[in-house]
């Protein structure tokens, strides 16, 4: 995966409601309409967010029919968690080799 | 002893906070000495193979890191603020362009009991460089939006 796709996934994620659209989506297939219910929103506001999920590939539509029901595609969201596990675990992993030091040194005279 | 724990200020700010057995001077040390350094610092098959500290305000640091394969990884800054051992900031810049532009990092080493608490603040030099740390969905504290992603990628694996 590279930087500029990795960039579009987390923009597309950077926002509460693309994300919760995508926890939606996670639940099952939805139309647009069944999609904006939930939400104090206007459709086009909705289809507006939607349109940035399916560029980032998060989410996919059969083209041509308005009421075509919208899908999760995860792959991307896996991609993105996968080269992200490395900088989470990052300062942990460091920073239980720090708690590991400190013992040293509070052992030492 | 709880894990590092990271949450969101503002649109370009993470602050994490963590827990040591030991008190701030301990702390600071092992943050600014490169002898020190390099017995922790870098994870997952990674560690400091470079590490030049020149500890002082306007002082410049440089980390070279080595990883799987023989990767490498440079990051590197200028102290802005050097106050042994409650306080020290500076910047950060990644050579690979991890995260675009400069980052403001701000280490506050407070004694807490008999340990230290540090909590430090990370301000990216934009929303999008720090929405991508952000945009890890389990990362703890961050907000159940990303909590919920947690879930959504269990279902789907």
């Amino acid at each position: 995966m590279n930087e500029t796709e990795l960039d579009t996934t987390f923009a597309a994620l950077a926002d509460p409601t693309r994300r919760a659209i995508l926890t939606r989506l996670a639940a099952g297939e939805a139309t647009v309409t069944e999609l904006a219910a939930p939400f104090v929103m206007t459709q086009p506001a909705i289809s507006k967010h939607l349109r940035v999920l399916e560029r980032a590939g998060l989410v996919s539509r059969d083209p041509g029919t308005r009421r075509a029901p919208c899908r999760l595609e995860a792959r991307p969201l896996k991609m993105a968690v996968d080269w992200l596990e490395n900088y989470r675990d990052y300062w942990e992993e460091s920073y239980q080799r720090l708690d590991a030091l400190l013992r040293e040194l509070t052992d030492e005279p | 002893m709880t894990g590092v724990e990271v949450v969101a200020r503002g649109d370009r700010e993470l602050v994490t906070t963590r827990a040591f057995a030991a008190p701030p001077a301990r702390v600071f040390d092992a943050w600014t000495r490169p002898e020190l350094l390099v017995r922790w610092y870098g994870a997952r098959g990674w560690r400091l193979v470079e590490c030049d500290v020149d500890l002082r305000a306007g002082g410049a640091w440089r980390f070279v890191s080595e990883g799987p394969r023989g990767a490498r990884m440079t990051q590197r800054g200028v102290y802005t603020g050097v106050e042994r051992p409650h306080r020290l900031s500076c910047t950060e810049r990644f050579d690979d362009q991890s995260y675009p532009g400069e980052t403001l990092i701000f280490h506050v080493f407070r004694a807490d009991g008999a340990g230290t608490l540090l909590t430090t603040t990370l301000r990216y030099a934009t929303p999008a460089g720090r929405d991508r740390v952000l945009a890890y969905p389990m990362a703890r504290g961050l907000g159940e939006g990303y909590a919920r992603l947690d879930t959504l990628l269990g279902e789907h694996p």
